[in-house]
C-alpha cells in the first residue's frame, strides 16, 4: 500500500534517521537535545493530550457538545426515511389517509429543522472550546518555551542556530495548537459518531448496518499507516527546511560579504542545492498524503455502493422499506465529511507529534547550570574573587580554553589580563557569573565557590560588559535602565556621565526617549559600548569585568572613564580585559595569557622590567602606552 | 514577586520591536493583482494545471452523479412494479464504476495541485531570495534581516495554504453550479424553493464578514508581535542573562501573549458563528424537501428517487459554504502574505549589469575617483566631488572620523551603489561597464566585523573561490597567521563551524577572513577597519603578513589605528565627504593639518575624536 512499494514500516525509523537526515554539523549540535532516543509519537500526542485535559470545564463542555451534537446529527437519517416511508408508504399501501401522512410530513419536518439547529448550535459549543483549549494550551506553551529559553545557559544557545529556536517556537508551537482541535478532538468527535451510529445501524439491519461500517476498518488500518510515515517525512522535512532556513538567514546577516567577494551565483546554488533537497521530501510527504486521503475517500465509497445493492435488494424482495434505505444511505452521507477531513486529522497527527517532539527537546532541557539543592544567596564580605587552579573547555574532551589558571583580585582592586586572540581572556569573564561551569579547579567568592550559591544573587554580584553589546530596540534611558527597570531617572543620568555618553544622549532631539536600534538611531561600535557601561555601572556589583569592552573607544575617552568608575566603584573588585595596554597599566595585577594558560603576571613595571611578552606587546604600541602605537610601527 | 508590587510606577522595560511589527495590507480578501501575479509562477506548470483542471470537472462531476445513480436504483429497479435485480445490478456496476473514475480523477487533482503548489512556493521562495542577491545595497542597510526571513518562510507558507485551498474552492464551486443546475432540472419547483434560502447568506455576509476580518486582523496582528519578542529573547539571551531580567522579560511577555490568547479566542469565536448558520440553512433546506417533496410524492407529482436526491444535494450544497470561514481566513492570510512577497519582488535592481559587461580575465588595479558625489538618502550627500587615483600596486590609506565616507569609497569601488555624479574607474573603465561578477572575482575586502557561515574553516576560507585548494587555504592561513590556532581547533581545518563561529574569539574570526580574501587572489584588496578587533601583537603579525600580501596588489586601507595607517604609500585624509588632504605621512605631518593635529594629540584614531579637534562643523552621528 505505501507508495513506493516498500512495507509501510521498513522506513519509519525514529532513532536512526538522524544521520540521513542532518548534516555532521546538526547531529552533533542537536546531540544532547535528542538523546536517548526520540520518544515516539503516540507518546508526544498523549503529553499533549494530558496537558488538554488540565482544562477540565473546556474538556467536559468539548465532549458534552460532541456527545449532544452527534445524536443530533444521527438523528436526521432516521428522520428522513421516516418522511420517505410516510410519501411512498401512502402510495405502496394505502393504509393511512393523505391528512396523515400529510401531518406526518410536517412532523418530520420541524423535527429536522429543530434537530439541525441544535446539532449546529452545540457543533458551535464543541468547535469553539476545541478551539478555546488550544489556543490556552498554546498560550502556556509559549509561555514555558520562553521561561525555558531564558533559563538555558550559553553552552545551549551556543549549539542551536537562534533561527531554528524562533521556528520552534513559532510553527513547531502552531503545530501542536493544531492537534487539540484538528486531531485529538474531532477524532474523538468521529469515534463518537462512528460508533453510536454503528449501535444504531447494526440494531436496525446488522448486514446492512456491517456492510455500511465495512469501510471503518480500512480506513482506521491505512490512516495509521499513513501517520506514521507522514510523522517520519515530516520531521525530515522539517529539518531540510531548517537547514534551507539558515543557508537564507546567512546570506542575509553577511551580504556584504557575498557582495564584496561576487559570491551571489554560489550562495545561490547553495540554495538550490539544499531546496531540492527539502522538495524533494515534500513531493514524498504530498505523495504519501494524497494516496492515503484518496483511498480513505474510494473505500468509504464502496461501502456505499455495497449498501444500495445489497439493500436495493431487500426492498425488491420486501424485507426492507424504501425509507429504511435511504436511512443508510443518508447515514453514510453524513460520515462523509469527517472521512474528507480524516486526511486533516492524520496530517495533524502527524505535524503536531513532530512539532510537538522538537518544541518538547527544548522544553524538557534542565539547565546544565542550575542552582545546588542546598544553594543559599551570596554573601558578599570582603569582596575577594579567587580562581583556584581553573580549568576548562567549551566541549568535553576538547582543548582546553583554560589551563589552571590561578588568581586573587579583592574589592577595589584592578586585575588587568591580556593576551592574543583565543588565548581565554573572554573565557574568564564567562567563567564569572557561570555562564558555564569551570571544568577543574574553583572560583570562589569570599571563600564560597560559586557553584554553592544562588545564580540569582551570583549573577547579581557579577556583572559583565561584553565585547559585543546587545542594544534593545527601545529608548535609551530603557536600554541604560535594563538592569534596573525601577531606578531613578537621576541614576540613569549618573550612569551615562559616567560612561561618557551623557553629552551625546542630551544633543539628541528626543534625548532619552530616543529609541535605539532596528529603526531608531543607529549608534556606533563606540557609543554602543558606552551604553554598556553605563548600565552595567548603574548596578553597582561586587565584581565588575570588562570583556575588552572599550575597544572602540578613544583613548582619551576611555582614561576619562577609567578614573570615574575607580571613583564610583570603589567597592568592586574589577577585571579589565583589553588589549590596549593603557587600559591595564594601573591594574594592580596583569596576567598574561597564551593557549590559556598564565605565562607572565605581575603589575606593568615588574612585567616591563621583565622583559617577556608583555614589555614586547608594550614596545610595539607605544612608548608611553597611552595612545594605541602611535610610534607602534618604529621598530 | 510581581511586576506591579514592586513599585507604583511602571517599569522603564518592554520586550519586543517598539515599531508596529505588521504593516500589513489588510484589503479585500481577494486582490485581483496578487492573484494575476501568482499565475505568472503557475504558468510553467500550466499542462498540469490543465490536467489538474480537467481531474476536479471529472470529480466534480462523478461526485454529482452518485445521487442520480441512487435515484435510478430506486426508482427504476427497486420500485419498478416489484423490482427489477438484473437492473439493480446493472445500476450497483454503475455506481463501480463512477467511484473508480472519481477515486482516479480525485487522486490525480490532489496529487497535481499538491506538487504545482508546493513548486510554485519554492519557485517564488527561490525568485526573493535570487533577486535579494541583486538589489542593492541600500535597500538591505534598511531591512532587517528577521522580518525578510519571516517574508520567506512565513508568507510563502502561507501561500501554500492558498494555492491548495483554491483548487479545493474551485471544486467546491463547481459543485454548487451543478447541484443548482440538477435540482432545478430535477424538479423546477422544488429546486427553486430549496433555493430560497440561498439570499439569507448574503445577510450573513453583511453582517459577520467586517466584524471576523477585524477580529482575525487583530489576532494575526497579536501573534507577530508575540513572536517579535520571542525573537528578541532569543538573540539577546546573553544579556537578559547577565543583567538578570528574566522576571521582568516574562511577565512582560506575558502580557503580550495574554493579548495574543484574547485576541485568538475572539477570532474563534466569529469563524465558529457561521456553524449554526449554515446548520439552520441546511435543517431548513431539509425541512422543505420533506414537506413539499412528500406532499409531490402524495400528489404523484414526484418520485420518491428524486426526493432521496434531493436530500444528498441539499446535504452537500452548505459543505462549500460551510468551510467558507476557513476559506476566507487563508485567502485574506494569502493575499496579505502576496503583498509582502510582491513588495520584495518588486524593489527595484538598482545595478544591472549593462548589455555587454566588460568581464576581464585580469585587471592591473589602477582605480581613479573623478569628482565622485554620492548619498545614501536623497538630498544628503555623504561624498562631495572627491578625486583621487591609486596606482596599480600602490597602498592606499583612508582616514578621517566617523561618518567622513572612507566605507562610501570602498563600497563605491565595488560598485554597491551607484554614484550621484562622476566616476568611478578602475583600469580606465567606468565601474558601470563591468559585470558585477568581475568585479566581485578580481576585488577582495575584508570587512571590520568578520563574518563566518556554517560550515568547516576550510569551506569559510574557500567560500567562492571554488578552484583553491586545500594547500592553497593552507598556505593563505600561514600567511595571515591562522594556520596555528586552526590546527589546535578540534579537526583541525575541517572543524565545523556552528552559530557563524561563535566558538572562535572575534580576533580569530577575523584572521579566516582575512585568509579568505588572500585566497580569493585578486589585484584589489581591500580593508576595511579589518584590524580593529585584532590586538596589537597579533596585528604587528599581521602586518607583515600584510606587507608581502599587498605586494603587487593595489590596497585600499581604512583604519582604526594610525599605527596601520604609517605604512602606507599615501594616505587620503576626508572629513565630511571631502578630501581634505593626501600625502605621505611626513608630508601630512609637515602641512600640519588635521592629520597632524590628530597625531600630535596623541589620539588614537578619528573615531569618537573630541569635537572641536575635528574642526569647523562637526555634527553628532545620527
Amino acid at each position: 500500500m505505501s507508495p513506493d512499494g516498500s512495507p509501510p514500516h521498513s522506513r519509519d525509523p525514529d532513532g536512526d534517521s538522524a544521520s540521513e537526515a542532518r548534516p555532521r554539523a546538526y547531529a552533533r549540535a542537536y546531540a544532547g537535545m535528542e538523546g536517548g532516543g526520540a520518544p515516539g509519537d503516540m507518546e508526544i500526542v498523549w503529553r499533549i493530550a494530558r496537558m488538554a485535559l488540565r482544562y477540565r470545564a473546556g474538556v467536559a463542555v468539548a465532549l458534552g457538545a460532541t456527545l449532544a451534537a452527534s445524536a443530533f446529527q444521527l438523528a436526521i437519517p432516521g428522520l428522513v426515511g421516516d418522511a420517505v416511508d410516510g410519501a411512498h408508504g401512502l402510495l405502496a399501501d394505502g393504509a393511512a389517509t393523505p391528512e396523515t401522512a400529510r401531518s406526518a410530513l410536517w412532523h418530520a419536518a420541524v423535527l429536522l429543522l429543530a434537530v439541525s439547529i441544535l446539532r449546529g448550535l452545540f457543533t458551535l459549543a464543541h468547535n469553539y472550546s476545541g478551539e478555546a483549549i488550544g489556543h490556552r494550551l498554546a498560550h502556556d506553551l509559549r509561555l514555558t518555551f520562553y521561561a525555558k529559553l531564558q533559563r538555558l545557559g550559553f553552552s545551549f544557545h551556543d549549539r542551536i542556530h537562534t533561527g531554528e529556536l524562533i521556528t520552534r517556537g513559532m510553527l513547531d508551537l502552531e503545530g501542536v495548537r493544531m492537534i487539540v482541535n484538528q486531531g485529538l478532538l474531532r477524532a474523538v468527535q468521529m469515534a463518537v459518531l462512528v460508533g453510536a451510529g454503528a449501535a444504531l445501524l447494526l440494531s436496525t439491519d446488522p448486514v446492512l448496518g456491517l456492510l455500511s461500517l465495512s469501510f471503518v476498518p480500512y480506513i482506521a488500518w491505512r490512516s495509521t499507516t499513513a501517520r506514521l510515515r507522514l510523522r517520519y517525512l515530516w520531521t525530515l522535512f522539517q529539518d531540510r527546511m531548517a537547514v534551507l532556513g539558515r543557508i537564507m538567514d546567512e546570506n542575509l546577516t553577511g551580504i556584504r560579504v557575498v557582495r564584496a567577494f561576487g559570491a551571489e551565483r554560489f550562495e545561490i546554488d547553495k540554495y538550490d542545492r539544499a531546496a531540492a533537497d527539502a522538495l524533494k521530501l515534500s513531493s514524498r510527504r504530498i505523495n504519501v498524503r494524497v494516496a492515503s486521503t484518496t483511498e480513505m475517500t474510494f473505500a468509504y465509497f464502496v461501502a456505499m455502493g455495497l449498501v444500495l445493492w445489497v439493500g436495493g435488494e431487500r426492498a425488491i424482495a420486501g424485507t426492507m422499506t424504501v425509507g429504511t434505505l435511504t436511512e443508510f444511505l443518508t447515514f453514510i452521507t453524513i460520515l462523509q465529511l469527517p472521512v474528507r477531513s480524516l486526511g486533516l486529522v492524520v496530517n495533524s497527527f502527524a505535524r503536531g507529534s513532530s512539532c510537538g517532539a522538537r518544541l518538547f527537546a527544548v522544553i524538557d532541557l534542565e539547565p546544565a547550570i542550575r542552582d545546588a539543592p542546598d544553594a543559599g544567596a551570596l554573601a558578599v564580605t570582603d569582596g575577594t574573587l579567587r580562581f583556584e587552579n581553573v580549568s576548562f573547555a567549551y566541549d568535553e574532551g576538547g582543548k582546553p580554553a583554560l589551563d589552571r589558571v590561578s588568581f586573587e583580585v579583592r574589592r577595589g582592586r584592578t586585575l588587568g589580563i591580556v593576551g592574543p586572540p583565543g588565548s581565554g581572556k573572554s573565557t574568564i569573564t564567562h567563567l564569572l557569573p557561570r555562564y558555564y561551569d569551570v571544568s577543574g579547579g574553583r572560583i570562589t567568592i569570599d571563600g564560597q565557590d560559586i557553584r554553592a550559591v544562588t545564580l540569582d544573587s551570583l549573577r547579581r554580584a557579577v556583572r559583565v560588559v561584553q565585547q559585543d553589546p546587545f542594544l534593545f530596540t527601545a529608548s535609551i534611558d530603557n536600554n541604560i535602565a535594563y538592569g534596573d527597570p525601577w531606578t531613578e531617572e537621576q541614576t540613569i543620568r549618573d550612569a551615562a556621565g559616567l560612561a561618557r555618553i551623557d553629552g551625546f544622549i542630551d544633543r539628541l532631539a528626543e534625548g532619552y526617549e530616543t529609541l535605539v536600534g532596528e529603526r531608531g538611531v543607529s549608534l556606533s561600535g563606540g557609543q554602543k559600548q558606552r551604553v554598556a557601561i553605563a548600565r552595567t555601572a548603574l548596578l553597582d556589583p561586587a565584581v565588575l569585568v570588562f570583556d575588552d569592552s572599550t575597544a572602540a573607544i578613544d583613548a582619551a575617552t576611555e582614561s576619562q572613564i577609567r578614573e570615574a568608575l575607580a571613583g564610583r566603584a570603589e567597592n568592586a573588585a574589577r577585571i579589565v580585559v583589553s588589549h590596549r595596554l593603557a587600559a591595564i597599566r594601573d591594574a594592580d595585577e596583569i596576567l598574561v595569557l597564551d593557549a590559556g594558560r598564565v605565562i607572565e603576571r605581575g603589575s606593568h613595571e615588574t612585567l616591563i622590567a621583565g622583559g617577556g611578552h608583555y614589555a614586547r606587546i608594550f614596545a610595539l604600541q607605544g612608548r608611553d602606552g597611552i595612545g594605541d602605537g602611535l610610534q607602534g610601527a618604529a621598530e | 514577586m510581581s511586576v506591579a508590587a514592586q513599585q507604583t510606577r511602571p517599569p522603564r522595560a518592554v520586550v519586543g520591536s517598539q515599531i508596529s511589527r505588521d504593516e500589513e495590507i489588510f484589503g479585500a480578501a481577494y486582490d485581483r493583482r496578487v492573484a494575476g501575479r501568482f499565475l505568472a509562477y503557475v504558468g510553467p506548470y500550466g499542462r498540469w494545471l490543465a490536467m489538474a483542471l480537467g481531474a476536479v470537472l471529472v470529480f466534480t462531476g462523478a461526485q454529482l452523479l452518485i445521487p442520480l445513480v441512487i435515484r435510478h436504483a430506486i426508482d427504476e429497479a427497486i420500485l419498478a412494479d416489484g423490482g427489477d435485480v438484473a437492473h439493480l445490478q446493472l445500476t450497483a456496476a454503475v455506481f463501480g464504476v463512477v467511484i473508480l473514475v472519481s477515486y482516479a480523477a480525485n487522486y490525480v487533482q490532489d496529487r497535481l495541485v499538491g506538487h504545482i503548489g508546493e513548486r510554485v512556493i519554492f519557485d517564488l521562495r527561490r525568485a526573493m531570495f535570487a533577486h535579494l542577491q541583486d538589489v542593492s545595497l541600500s535597500f538591505m542597510d534598511k531591512t532587517e534581516v528577521g522580518r525578510m526571513m519571516s517574508r520567506l518562510q512565513g508568507d510563502v507558507n502561507s501561500l501554500q495554504e492558498f494555492l491548495e485551498n483554491s483548487v479545493t474552492a474551485f471544486g467546491d464551486l463547481l459543485l454548487l453550479v451543478g447541484i443548482v443546475a440538477i435540482m432545478l432540472t430535477l424538479n423546477l419547483e422544488l429546486g427553486l424553493l430549496t433555493l430560497v434560502l440561498v439570499p439569507t447568506l448574503a445577510l450573513v455576509r453583511i453582517v459577520w464578514l467586517p466584524r471576523a476580518r477585524l477580529a482575525f486582523r487583530r489576532a494575526r496582528e497579536t501573534n507577530s508581535i508575540a513572536n517579535g519578542a520571542l525573537a528578541e529573547a532569543i538573540h539577546a539571551v546573553r544579556t537578559v542573562q547577565g543583567m538578570r531580567r528574566e522576571e521582568v522579560n516574562y511577565l512582560l511577555y506575558g502580557d503580550k501573549a495574554g493579548d495574543n490568547l484574547k485576541a485568538h479566542l475572539s477570532a474563534a469565536r466569529y469563524a465558529q458563528a457561521m456553524v449554526p448558520v449554515v446548520d439552520t440553512l441546511t435543517g431548513a433546506a431539509l425541512a422543505i424537501v420533506v414537506v413539499l417533496g412528500g406532499s409531490l410524492v402524495l400528489g404523484g407529482a414526484l418520485e420518491v428517487g428524486v426526493m432521496v436526491a434531493f436530500v444528498f444535494y441539499v446535504q452537500r450544497f452548505f459543505d462549500p459554504i460551510r468551510s467558507l470561514t476557513i476559506q476566507y481566513s487563508i485567502m485574506q492570510r494569502a493575499m496579505a502574505s502576496g503583498q509582502r512577497i510582491f513588495e520584495v519582488l518588486d524593489v527595484p535592481l538598482a545595478i544591472v549589469d549593462p548589455p555587454d559587461a566588460l568581464s576581464p580575465k585580469r585587471m592591473r588595479g589602477a582605480i581613479d575617483f573623478a569628482d565622485v558625489t554620492f548619498g545614501y538618502a536623497p538630498g544628503r550627500p555623504v561624498l562631495h566631488g572627491v578625486s583621487f587615483s591609486v596606482a596599480p600596486g600602490e597602498t592606499v590609506a583612508l582616514v578621517g572620523p566617523t561618518g567622513s565616507g572612507k566605507t562610501s569609497i570602498t563600497a563605491l569601488m565595488h560598485r554597491f551603489y551607484e554614484v550621484w555624479d562622476g566616476s568611478v574607474s578602475i583600469d580606465g573603465r567606468d565601474v558601470r561597464e563591468y559585470s558585477r561578477a568581475a568585479l566581485g572575482r578580481h576585488i577582495a575586502m575584508v570587512l571590520q566585523d568578520p563574518y563566518l557561515f556554517t560550515g568547516t574553516v576550510l569551506d569559510n576560507i574557500r567560500f567562492s573561490t571554488a578552484t583553491a585548494t586545500r594547500a592553497d587555504i593552507e598556505r593563505a592561513a600561514r600567511a595571515v597567521g591562522a594556520h596555528d590556532f586552526i590546527v589546535r581547533l578540534a579537526d583541525g581545518y575541517d572543524t565545523v563551524l556552528d552559530q557563524q563561529g561563535r566558538n572562535l574569539s572575534l580576533g580569530q574570526r577575523q584572521l579566516l577572513s582575512f585568509a579568505r580574501a588572500l585566497v580569493a587572489d585578486t589585484p584589489i584588496l581591500i580593508l576595511d577597519e579589518a584590524t580593529a578587533n585584532i590586538d596589537s601583537y597579533t596585528e604587528r603579525r599581521i602586518q607583515v603578513a600584510l606587507r608581502r600580501l599587498l605586494e603587487g596588489r593595489t590596497g585600499i586601507v581604512i583604519a582604526h589605528r594610525l599605527a596601520t595607517v604609517r605604512g602606507a604609500d599615501r594616505i587620503v585624509v576626508l572629513n565630511e565627504g571631502r578630501v581634505v588632504e593626501s600625502g605621505s605621512h611626513d608630508s601630512l605631518i609637515a602641512a600640519r593639518g588635521l592629520y597632524a593635529r590628530l597625531y600630535a594629540f596623541n589620539y588614537a584614531s578619528f573615531d569618537d575624536m573630541p569635537d572641536d579637534l575635528v574642526a569647523p562643523s562637526a555634527s553628532p552621528r545620527s
